[in-house]
């Protein structure tokens, strides 16, 4: 397992580096230069002006140098000052990426903790009328926009003002129980359309394996229907699961960015959406830098987890 | 393709007339609106639904008619989704097909940009590109379309792997054909039915995607009506005039799970592997 960990950590670097490159190169092909947004529109530089600000600036190098440079700014850490504010752009992203992880995290939660159970009942009624019920309700979570669902239960809720705290974010640290009711709702909107998607895959990950052998030779052993189910059939059912479960993470953090807007919570999904509004390119640069390294993170974690509930995925390895 | 077996398939059919309820409806809308759907009507400012009016879905903060501006949305919203889907099916499909056929070098490096492209979570990706684009209508389209091409590129890739070493395919060389003639005559058809599969639920995503951006302030920009920044404008509405916020969502609701229909259908019709899975 441990090779099999550093392998996959090892794999991880050309792609975050052709992440670095994408998003680098991306922003310089913004039409106006960093160095004019950061002028802004009422001051006119001549073009001997422009080239020494550039020096100034260390703008004057080739592209690739640029790159290099800059990449070896952001190892240490340094991800440049915001154009708008002035200020350094890492510790204001780190100070909003909590809110969005806790809502991401939450919506994940939120989507296992109905869709599994859901799924696992209605794989034990095997009738059409049941299949043809999780199939569209699964594809309905698919086809629901975020925001809207977010925006409509604001409405709905709208009467429980006492039960959910509106008004100012108040962090988990301060006040951990207003906080989860403060997140509940948005990390709902967020959740429920992949609830309905897991809902579905585990109840024909289920169907699957309750017909299997061993489900038959446990149940003639005598256990119990309920040790059956969760023991032998879930254990192995809730193994597709999982991976669909990880790779909509990203899914999340998407909802999240927009769901932020919907609810005025101060996460990162708003320093980026005013960033953009304002061409504020180098918190963009990093923001999107950033998510995108979470993203891919992620996913290996998911890796990792299904190799280590199945062992076999290690051994095809081996195999190949 | 089982034409009798499409017919039969309930989950495909309902998908099917979904779509064509809605194509319907931009029919419709090309000769016939209740109203104009960018005329105001400073009388009727949300104006909630009702017949006396004939504003049946109610008028939002400019008096303008809901119900119009839906059905105009339609148009905006189908041809993005087609344009979007049409840009990453043709060219994902054409960089997969070729590397997976040629394989080696152009193959290894085609493959480390979709990873990389990958690692983007779709709508951020979106939001990265009409940030460097900027917010025209023809961007949302290019900016959906590169969110799609990596995702067709692998998927026919895959395919083309799968079919390359196959008797015909060596067969079809033997007689002397060209690689092009190969790849187009005779591996594309056959790897048409995940490629189709996959255009129905793109054209799915593509009007969550849109909505999202228009949402956001970053797709089409008003007064161009567009269900994504109908419901832009409502989110400061919705709380005393709810209607500006539920129809268009209905809207967009319907649409995607129509195409999300029509795809699930079809996977099970064209698919015969996956016949019994549910």
């Amino acid at each position: 397992m441990g090779r099999y960990i550093i392998r996959r950590l090892l794999s991880l670097i050309p792609v975050l580096l052709g992440v670095s490159i994408i998003v680098f190169f991306l922003v310089r092909l913004i039409p106006g230069s960093a160095l004019q947004m950061y002028l802004g529109t009422q001051v006119e530089a001549t073009a001997e002006q422009m080239v020494e600000l550039q020096r100034l600036f260390g703008e004057d190098k080739p592209v690739p140098v640029l790159y290099v440079e800059w990449l070896g700014r952001i190892m240490t850490g340094d991800f440049g000052h915001s154009l708008r504010t002035g200020r350094a752009v890492l510790p204001d992203i780190l100070s909003r990426l909590p809110l969005s992880l806790e809502i991401t995290l939450m919506a994940l939660v939120l989507a296992l903790a109905i869709g599994v159970p859901l799924g696992v009942l209605s794989s034990l009624k095997q009738r059409p009328f049941t299949d043809i019920t999780i199939r569209v309700t699964g594809l309905l979570g698919l086809s629901l926009p975020q925001f809207w669902l977010a925006a409509l239960m604001v409405m709905a809720f709208s009467g429980f003002r006492g039960w959910i705290p509106m008004g100012n974010f108040i962090s988990l640290w301060d006040d951990p129980v207003k906080n989860l009711r403060m997140l509940f709702l948005p990390s709902l909107a967020i959740g429920i359309g992949l609830a309905a998607v897991i809902m579905r895959y585990t109840r024909n990950s289920m169907l699957e394996v309750l017909q299997s052998d061993y489900i038959r030779t446990a149940k003639a052993k005598g256990l119990s229907r309920r040790t059956v189910i969760v023991r032998h059939a879930l254990r192995n059912a809730i193994l597709p699961v999982i991976t669909v479960a990880g790779f909509n993470v990203g899914y999340l953090l998407g909802g999240a960015i927009v769901i932020e807007e919907v609810f005025a919570l101060p996460g990162m999904g708003r320093l980026a959406l005013y960033a953009i509004y304002q061409r504020d390119y180098p918190v963009i640069q990093a923001i999107v830098l950033l998510i995108a390294t979470l993203f891919v993170v992620v996913n290996l974690i998911t890796d990792l987890i299904y190799a280590l509930v199945d062992p076999r995925i290690r051994l095809d390895e081996k195999a190949r | 393709m089982n034409a009798s077996r499409f017919t039969k398939n309930p989950i495909a059919m309902t998908g099917l007339a979904i779509v064509l309820f809605y194509v319907a409806i931009i029919l419709v809308s090309l000769v016939w609106l209740p109203f104009d759907p960018v005329a105001m009507d400073m009388d009727l400012l949300l104006d909630p639904p009702s017949f006396k009016t004939g504003h049946l879905f109610g008028t939002d903060e400019f008096g303008r008619d809901i119900l119009s501006r839906i059905m105009s949305g339609c148009a905006v919203s189908l041809i993005i989704s087609l344009g979007a889907t049409a840009l990453g099916a043709v060219a994902g499909t054409l960089l997969g097909i070729w590397a997976g056929f040629l394989g080696g070098r152009w193959d290894h490096w085609l493959m480390r940009v979709a990873d990389v492209l990958f690692s983007f979570p779709s709508l951020l990706l979106a939001i990265f590109v009409m940030a460097i684009l900027g917010e025209r209508t023809y961007n949302v389209v290019i900016a959906i379309g590169i969110v799609y091409i990596p995702q067709f590129a692998r998927i026919s890739r895959g395919a083309i792997l799968s079919l390359k070493n196959q008797e015909f395919v060596r067969a079809a060389f033997s007689n002397g054909a060209g690689k092009s003639y190969v790849l187009f005559r005779h591996l594309l058809p056959n790897i048409l039915v995940p490629l189709i599969v996959q255009v129905s639920l793109s054209l799915s995503v593509a009007i969550l995607l849109e909505s999202a951006l228009s949402f956001l302030g970053l797709g089409i920009q008003p007064p161009a009506p567009s269900w994504g920044n109908m419901l832009s404008a409502a989110r400061k509405l919705m709380m005393i005039a709810p209607w500006t916020a539920v129809y268009p969502g209905l809207a967009i609701v319907f649409l995607v799970l129509g195409f999300n229909l029509l795809g699930d259908g079809l996977r099970d019709v064209l698919d015969p592997r996956l016949r019994n899975a549910r």
